[in-house]
């Protein structure tokens, strides 16, 4: 799961140039590095982050990230502003970015240079490592030549063998099988991509396997996001005598989320969404076509929470975030209930009854809240009849699970329509590895959602939802707009 | 979990709980007395409220009737005093826990005497839940009241009302609570009301609110989970468990995903990242202990601040460098239509954030349903003597060490007899703050006059037993007053910001409530008897001096008359201390007293060049003293203002402070100095010279709540001049007060360490004459 980054108003705006075709096709092992890739994507700098809306001269305050020039020449730097500049941004003007929690917003480092030829060596990977997962997104060529396969190295073909005939590795690491997506045509190979995962606590092991099979023979780039990108950089490169090409994460995010949705899932509509969530005999997943997608509020719920709106493909704001996503839900249950895996949680909590746990407005009010339009079945205090000791001893594990599930999905819920109704979007996108298989939290979001905003919002949920980060981080390796 | 034994000492908190007897005269007050009630009861506390009448003792003064005859006889003191009955309206707040509902519902049927009303008003959760335990218990019907309605109504009349209602908290400076002061329109503002959910309420008006949103995570939830996490089960308990957990053994914060590289990164690695994110990990998840993290964890708002005001400004004041969410609240709120407004629990506030949660929260459902019949036509003000004050707020603090009483929190509240509104000559209301120094603040000063004020407390209680000379339980009663006040001052000591700003001025009015409390209205009406009598033999050969003198010769010798006459302050020990061994000392004598000029604030030339200039149209004067000073001091300069053509209105107290002047003596000394003197026989005739009353009861000085008849008076006559008099109105307070008008303030400083402070020594001048800039 990606962490949730807080805070911070990071109006943050699609760089053109790095991400361009053309630097794609720039040749060159040994030009200038920053000639090809400029980095151009900045943050706003918190310190002295523009207020509401001051989008226009929010460029006076950007700053590039420290380092971030690493190789570049001043002509380079001097031809990126003037291209930024003739970039109308897209934002208008006087859009309020809420912000309610300022933070330092994050300042990445240089985004080190990753030597490639045009179209780069295999393997391919994108890696997105969060608080609580590593997602790794591997292309599988299916094209390849005899020719090739002669000159295939011997660890590559032994990487390529072990990830694509295991469905699990090791005791945690897991092939999301049927998330497969086949027949894919990346830089003119066509193959399949593979979505794998494993708990962050085992990165350890992973750069150790790096190690022990050689892959820095390979020359290949490892693009990787999320936090421990950095926080495992060092041990990439002293362990594993890998470089890794740190990307950020929401920028990654929103490109790979808006490739998965262009692509299809094996023919079949990658977005979906449920109507009659709260019925469960009617309810039903049915595919949505998100030909126009924006603006679009996109909540990514890891193992904390980012909210973001986007307006096109490379112009987005983060919003806001919580730091109470599905890391809390996990972490909850664990000391609520003893289990010690999500899907046990969520097992507990399909079990579970969460109207024992939760003081609802009903207990209060005898039924509905009527000064303020309030229903009597919504949950006017989470956990709030464990203040009662009778109460406490009533209910099970499993009412626990459930009620922590209800809390932590209502309130990113309820944060969500409230970002959607100031923003003025309508369509909001939950994704993230808090959503796999839950269907209660999903069903939930879409009818609180629903029922909230009485009709005018529409929760939107996509298949690969966890994978979405290490996906935009293939495609930066693959320079895939 | 070896620290939980906290939790153990919790036990002994239990027993305690089962077996309550009430303090009654501390607690439901004037009981008998009440007239109407209304009871708040939450999901843990339940805030009762009633309203009484109130009997005690004012000193009246009246001419005697036979005046004329023979006045000038040497021993006859100039009016007689009475002491009467007075009744009063007050309002009586009670917060408990629901521990003790049937404990204190049975009491009050034990001592309720007499009510008007057959209905209690009810509002709350609770409302429903104990309806039928109240109309068993109290016979009285059970009235519904919509809660946010009454939290809306009620937080608006304590924030007209209380000017000390809302503060800032800031963790880690000092204090670490910031009173603000109250603007003349606290509207619009948003209003979060943390209870065990949350509600977020946008309030335009007076009668004009939104519910914007809210959240279902709130205190219930911290309780909650805080009971299923740990071995404390009682919220006091689980706050003071939180204050010595550590979050982060629990919280996934940023640095915990970043590694090293969020320095670099320019990230705060203290942002939490992903609450309760770290207890789901296989290598934390074991030797943790929830115990101690959880609250860390989850950041609760407390019982203090259970409403969190945002007030215009901050509604629209920016981002500052705010560490990410702690908790969610806060996020919520962020979102809302209005504007962005981050609030937050205790411990991540920071300059920028402004939350404030009123002193008295957890009262604000009630005033409104006592209001109902009694609409905000009044003005009302905080009885010290009455009113706990802010507890601490520290969850440090044990809950079991706290004192038992500290379990019921109380707020009283007088009705004034007259509405009290601006001065409409201030700059800026909305920046006014009548207080020089902030004690809160001014850790030295805070001490030095905590002190002063212990020290001078043997001579008030001798005063006030020597005020009552007829009374058989003067002594008993003086005692009393005596603990009392002590007793508020030792809790100031330790919780400086327990009533709001502490102030000089604070401590004055204090020290006056607790002496009304025990039935010592007027202790130095005596006293000031005998001054105005003493002055007024005088006051006819003070006027032939100062006629017999020159135009500017005579000036200089008002101005200086005026300061003698200050010197006459009970209030000050230092003088106290001469006046009451030197029977014989004098007008002439505290001249002697003064500082020769140039005074240690010395405005005199600019101001004797303005008198060369054209008359004044009206002057206000605030008077001080009783005796020497207003009728040798004031009434001979009020006497020239008129003569040069300047109306004059003379504000005094409506009640008694110390031997301050009331406007009943002042108007029974004007009547006398009218039988002398033409001048102003014929000011006061011809209404050039007005008596009027300030609406206050204090040694010092409030321009924010000055009676509104007064108001309307300085506006309609165009008042272009104020002077104010005396140390309590123009150097603890108004120093720094700014005016639409020219000014006069002047005084003398009769305390040595406070005359050190400002550079000079005792018995030096302060004149400062002030013009506004144009």
């Amino acid at each position: 799961m990606g962490a949730g980054r807080l805070g911070a108003p990071m109006e943050r705006h699609w760089g053109v140039a790095a991400t361009s075709a053309s630097s794609v096709r720039e040749p060159a092992p040994g030009g200038p590095d920053g000639r090809r890739r400029e980095p151009l994507r900045r943050r706003a700098n918190s310190a002295s982050a523009p207020a509401v809306g001051a989008s226009a001269s929010a460029e006076g305050v950007r700053r590039d990230r420290p380092g971030s020039y690493s190789g570049a020449t001043s002509a380079s730097r001097q031809r990126v502003e003037s291209l930024r500049k003739k970039r109308p941004r897209k934002c208008p003007a006087g859009r309020p970015s809420v912000s309610p929690c300022p933070l330092p917003v994050a300042v990445f480092p240089a985004r080190r240079q990753c030597p490639r030829s045009v179209v780069p060596v295999f393997p391919w990977f994108g890696l997105d490592i969060g608080g609580t997962l590593v997602k790794l997104v591997y292309f599988e060529p299916k094209d390849i030549t005899a020719e090739e396969e002669e000159e295939e190295v011997e660890s590559l073909k032994s990487i390529r063998k072990y990830l694509t005939s295991n469905v699990a590795y090791g005791s945690t690491g897991i092939r999301d099988v049927h998330l497969e997506l086949k027949d894919l045509t990346l830089c003119g190979r066509k193959g399949n991509l593979h979505f794998i995962r494993f708990p962050t606590h085992d990165m350890p092991a992973f750069i150790q396997m790096g190690r022990d099979k050689n892959f820095s023979s390979l020359h290949t780039v490892f693009c990787a996001t999320g936090g421990g990108a950095y926080k495992f950089e060092q041990d990439f490169l002293t362990i594993g005598d890998l470089q890794l090409c740190k990307l950020d994460e929401l920028d990654c995010l929103i490109k790979g989320i808006l490739y998965i949705d262009s692509v299809g899932f094996n023919g079949r509509s990658q977005c979906y969404y449920f109507e009659n969530p709260a019925d469960s005999e009617k309810c039903q997943k049915l595919p949505f076509d998100l030909r126009n997608p924006y603006p679009l509020l996109l909540v990514n719920i890891g193992s904390g929470v980012s909210i973001l709106a986007v307006y096109s493909k490379d112009n987005y704001k983060r919003v806001t975030g919580t730091s109470l996503g599905g890391g809390t839900f996990f972490g909850l249950c664990c000391l609520l209930t003893g289990c010690t895996t999500f899907e046990e949680a969520l097992e507990m909590a399909s079990r579970g009854d969460s109207t024992k746990v939760d003081k609802l407005v009903r207990d209060i009010y005898g039924g509905d809240y009527e000064r303020f339009g309030l229903p009597g079945w919504a949950v006017a205090s989470s956990f709030g009849n464990m203040m009662s000791k009778e109460k406490r001893e009533a209910v099970s594990k499993e009412d626990l699970a459930r009620a922590t599930l209800i809390t932590i999905t209502n309130n990113i819920g309820s944060i969500a329509r409230m970002c959607a109704l100031n923003e003025n979007i309508n369509q909001v996108v939950f994704v993230g590895n808090f959503l796999r298989i839950n269907t209660i939290a999903m069903r939930l979001l879409a009818y609180a959602l629903d029922y909230w905003s009485k009709g005018q919002l529409k929760a939107l949920f996509s298949e690969h939802e966890g994978y979405f980060g290490a996906v935009g981080a293939l495609l930066e390796l693959l320079k895939i707009p | 979990m070896a620290e939980c034994g906290g939790s153990g000492s919790g036990s002994s908190g239990d027993s305690l709980d089962k077996s309550i007897t009430l303090p009654p005269d501390e607690i439901f007050r004037n009981l008998e007395n009440a007239k109407r009630f209304a009871i708040d009861i939450g999901g843990s506390l339940t805030k009762l409220a009633y309203y009484s009448t109130v009997q005690h003792k004012v000193a009246r003064v009246r001419s005697f009737d036979h005046s004329d005859k023979d006045t000038e006889q040497d021993h006859e003191p100039p009016y007689e005093i009475s002491v009467q009955e007075e009744v009063t309206a007050r309002l009586h707040f009670v917060k408990f826990e629901n521990t003790y509902i049937e404990a204190c519902l049975d009491f009050i049927k034990d001592h309720l005497v007499n009510t008007e009303t057959k209905v209690i008003q009810a509002t709350g959760g609770g409302a429903y839940k104990f309806k039928d335990l109240i109309e068993e218990k109290l016979q009285l019907k059970v009235d519904k009241e919509d809660v946010m309605t009454c939290l809306i109504k009620g937080c608006n009349f304590v924030l007209k009302n209380i000017p000390h209602e809302a503060f800032v908290y800031q963790k880690g400076s000092n204090p670490e609570f910031r009173f603000q002061t109250n603007h003349p329109s606290v509207f619009p503002y948003l209003l979060v009301s943390i209870g065990s959910g949350v509600s977020i309420v946008k309030v335009e008006t007076e009668d004009r609110f939104e519910w914007i949103g809210g959240s279902s995570i709130g205190g219930g939830t911290f309780w909650g989970l805080g009971a299923l996490l740990t071995k404390t089960k009682k919220f006091d308990e689980l706050l003071h468990l939180a204050s010595r957990g550590q979050h982060t053994n629990v919280d996934m914060l940023v640095q915990d995903i970043y590694g090293g590289a969020h320095q670099t990164l320019g990230l705060s690695g203290n942002l939490i990242a992903s609450s309760f994110g770290k207890s789901a990990t296989a290598d934390t998840g074991t030797g943790l202990s929830p115990a101690l993290a959880l609250g860390g964890a989850w950041r609760p708002p407390g019982r203090l601040p259970s409403v969190l005001l945002l007030p215009p400004r901050v509604l629209q004041g920016g981002h500052g460098q705010e560490p990410a969410a702690h908790d969610q609240q806060r996020h919520r709120a962020a979102r809302l239509p209005v504007r962005q407004a981050p609030l937050l629990g205790p411990g991540v506030l920071r300059r920028l954030f402004h939350p404030r949660p009123p002193r008295h929260h957890a009262h604000h459902h009630l005033q409104h349903q006592l209001l109902l019949q009694d609409p905000n036509q009044y003005s009302w003000e905080e009885n010290y003597a009455g009113s706990s004050g802010l507890m601490s707020s520290s969850p440090e603090l044990c809950p079991t060490q706290r004192p038992r009483s500290g379990t019921f929190d109380l707020l009283e509240m007088d009705r004034l007899e007259r509405p009290l509104v601006n001065l409409p000559l201030l700059l800026d209301p909305s920046s006014y703050v009548p207080d020089t120094v902030d004690l809160t603040d001014d850790a030295l000063a805070r001490k030095y006059w905590l002190t002063c004020f212990e020290e001078a407390l043997d001579g008030v209680v001798k005063r006030a037993v020597a005020s009552q000379p007829g009374s058989v339980d003067a002594a008993e009663r003086a005692e009393k007053f005596r603990q009392k006040y002590w007793n508020k001052l030792q809790t100031l000591r330790h919780q400086p910001f327990a009533y709001g700003t502490l102030t000089v001025r604070s401590l004055l009015d204090t020290r006056e409530h607790c002496l009304n409390e025990f039935n010592f209205p007027d202790p130095y009406s005596k006293v000031k008897q005998k001054d105005n009598g003493v002055a007024l033999k005088c006051f006819q050969r003070v006027i032939h001096s100062l006629d017999a003198l020159g135009w500017e010769e005579r000036q200089l010798a008002l101005v200086k008359g005026l300061l003698a006459g200050n010197v006459f302050d009970w209030g000050a020990k230092a003088v106290s201390d001469v006046l009451e061994s030197d029977p014989q000392f004098g007008f002439e004598e505290a001249k002697r007293k003064l500082q020769e000029r140039p005074w240690l604030v010395d405005s005199y030339s600019k101001w004797l060049q303005r008198l060369k200039g054209p008359p004044h149209k009206c002057a206000l004067i605030f008077a001080d003293n009783s005796g020497v000073d207003v009728i040798l001091g004031v009434f001979p300069f009020v006497r020239e203002l008129l003569s040069r053509g300047t109306e004059v209105i003379l504000a005094c107290n409506s009640g008694p402070a110390l031997n301050d002047v009331t406007y009943s003596e002042s108007l029974i000394v004007a009547e006398r100095i009218a039988a002398m003197d033409p001048v102003i026989r014929s000011a006061l005739r011809e209404g050039r010279l007005l008596l009027m009353q300030t609406g206050s009861s204090s040694p010092c000085l409030d321009l924010s709540r000055l009676d509104k008849g007064l108001a309307v008076l300085v506006r309609e006559r165009g008042a272009d001049l104020v002077v104010i008099e005396g140390m309590g109105r123009a150097v603890h307070t108004n120093y720094h007060a700014a005016l639409r008008c020219e000014s006069l303030k002047l005084a003398v400083i009769k305390n040595s360490w406070l005359a050190e402070r400002l550079g000079g020594r005792l018995f030096s001048v302060i004149f400062k004459y002030e013009v506004p800039a144009e």
